[in-house]
């Protein structure tokens, strides 16, 4: 971890047009849900449908979309990665200082938003509040090292990590069981099942699964980040 | 410090962009001319260690270049892009250059280095409302924040106004002398002649060429020169001409005389003694290819 590289990393997120986006969503998320509460729909039903359908589902992987790939992608595509990269820094540590502030921005725009949504319509009831907010920032994390990697993989991050997010997580997650396993989403729902009581919620992915899954997708992402970063080359315009 | 190049080529897919050159860059400042597209930023990248050769070593005082990030201790780098945060001050740009090198007393590094390059009154300003020439020059303060002993520049004098581009030019030579290990990038002579001892030419991908000033400029005067030439009689001087050893070749056109000259010397002192013997006026004699592009268009055909 290097301060300076976070703190430049921080300031180009957070000063430009793209913290309007960061703030966004989850501003809606909690619009919709005190919408809800306001039309008397603060049921522990309604409230598990918000956050599944909309908070761990559209709001969380393009948040993670968003300060993953935007924590370096942009550096990368204006060449100012230069400037971080030509320094007596090995490349993993820049990787691990960006994905350390993607996984922060997560956690600030989604995961307490996610609490705060779910806390105006059922309070602390059955842990959903807590549960969802625990599951949205599990996820959060590896949907943010994910993204960093494809930052740095591919200057068509945004589309893919999109397609990924639409296609194989809402798409093909829905019509085929057997993809479930594989989504970061499923694990977060996972994660937050466990510690929310509430008979409205099943998670379909087993604990036994989803948690070492979402260590090693995590690790492994950060880790090829950073070597990703180590082979970064210069190609000029000649 | 000394960069070595040792047989070093990188290609993109079929296409060359350096091939096979051997060169070491030692103290004082090199010069590596060359046209648009010769290969000169790929050659610079592989210094710098941001290209993975294809083939060959590039070393710093004979350690590896590539993937060595210890190596930015001792080299600093000005590339072309940009490359400069925008939301930055130039100050706060300096100054994390000066961090991220974890120097001992970062504030008075970045002041010292921001004074070198002139630019401590606006450096309180953000980058992107600085002129292209003032960016180009906290881009050298941040290079040289940490007094390294290798500094790569990819063409600096770009976008500069002529008093920036002397300043920088007097600042490059003067730590060449003070024992630096410098390298400039340029496509323009008179840039490389005014600052550098000692010049690399580099022409599509290869190594061409390689002195001081001075033996790049016989090289290019002693290479075949075409001079288009009008007269009172061109058929008649054409002739004359072609019967003498200097001209290489004669093109007889309705503008006048194309004659290449294959030694610049002997045909400067016969072409006179010929018109005379044959009693014919010159109006005029000019150079056709004095510019640089024929100069290195000459220098690839030679090389290859």
């Amino acid at each position: 971890m290097n301060t300076v590289v976070a703190g430049i990393t921080y300031r180009a997120l957070l000063g430009r047009r793209r913290v309007v986006l960061l703030l966004l969503l989850p501003l809606a998320l909690i619009a919709l849900a005190l919408m809800f509460s306001f039309f008397g729909g603060e049921d522990q039903r309604t409230t598990v449908d918000l956050m599944r359908g909309f908070a761990l589902s559209t709001l969380l992987p393009l948040l993670g979309l968003i300060a993953g790939t935007g924590v370096i992608a942009p550096e990368i595509d204006d060449g100012t990665i230069i400037h971080l990269m030509s320094k007596p820094i090995s490349r993993p540590v820049i990787a691990r200082t960006k994905f350390v502030v993607a996984a922060s921005l997560v956690a600030v725009f989604a995961a307490v938003p996610t609490y705060l949504a779910a806390w105006i319509l059922v309070g602390s009831e059955d842990g959903i509040a807590s549960g969802f907010a625990v599951g949205t920032l599990v996820a959060g994390i590896a949907y943010a090292a994910v993204f960093l990697l494809l930052g740095v993989v591919t200057r068509h991050a945004v589309t893919i990590g999109i397609i990924y997010a639409l296609v194989w997580e809402a798409l093909v997650g829905s019509l085929v069981p057997g993809a479930r396993r594989f989504s970061i989403q499923q694990w977060g729902q996972t994660v937050a099942d466990q510690i929310t009581t509430s008979p409205f919620f099943e998670a379909e992915v087993s604990l036994g699964f989803a948690v070492p899954a979402l260590i090693i997708v995590t690790l492994a992402a950060v880790f090829l980040t950073g070597r990703r970063l180590r082979s970064y080359s210069l190609t000029g315009d000649e | 410090m000394k960069i070595e190049l040792s047989q070093v080529s990188r290609w993109y897919g079929n296409v060359v962009a350096v091939n096979d050159v051997t060169m070491t860059i030692g103290p004082g400042v090199t010069g590596l001319l060359g046209p648009n597209g010769a290969g000169k930023s790929t050659l610079l990248h592989l210094m710098a260690g941001f290209l993975a050769p294809s083939g060959g070593t590039v070393t710093l005082d004979g350690t590896q270049v590539w993937k060595n990030h210890r190596i930015y201790r001792d080299i600093g780098l000005v590339p072309e892009r940009e490359g400069v945060y925008g939301f930055l001050t130039g100050w706060q740009f300096v100054l994390s250059a000066a961090k991220l090198h974890s120097l001992p007393d970062p504030e008075e590094a970045a002041r010292k280095a921001l004074a070198t390059v002139e630019m401590e009154e606006p450096k309180d300003r953000r980058v992107e409302t600085y002129s292209k020439g003032m960016r180009q020059r906290v881009k050298v303060a941040a290079a040289l924040v940490h007094d390294p002993g290798v500094l790569l520049l990819d063409e600096p004098f770009n976008g500069m106004d002529p008093r920036q581009r002397l300043h920088l030019m007097d600042l490059i030579r003067a730590m060449g002398t003070s024992g630096k290990t410098i390298l400039f990038s340029s496509h323009i002579l008179e840039e490389v002649e005014r600052v550098a001892q000692h010049i690399e030419v580099l022409v599509a991908g290869r190594h061409a060429a390689s002195g001081n000033f001075r033996d790049i400029r016989r090289l290019m005067t002693d290479r075949p020169h075409l001079f288009r030439i009008r007269s009172s009689d061109d058929r008649k001087l054409a002739a004359a001409l072609i019967r003498d050893d200097s001209a290489g070749g004669v093109t007889l056109g309705r503008d006048g005389l194309e004659v290449q000259a294959t030694e610049l010397r002997r045909f400067a002192r016969l072409l006179p003694q010929v018109a005379r013997a044959e009693g014919v006026r010159l109006h005029e004699v000019s150079p056709a290819d004095e510019d640089l592009e024929s100069v290195f268009s000459y220098l690839i055909n030679r090389s290859s």
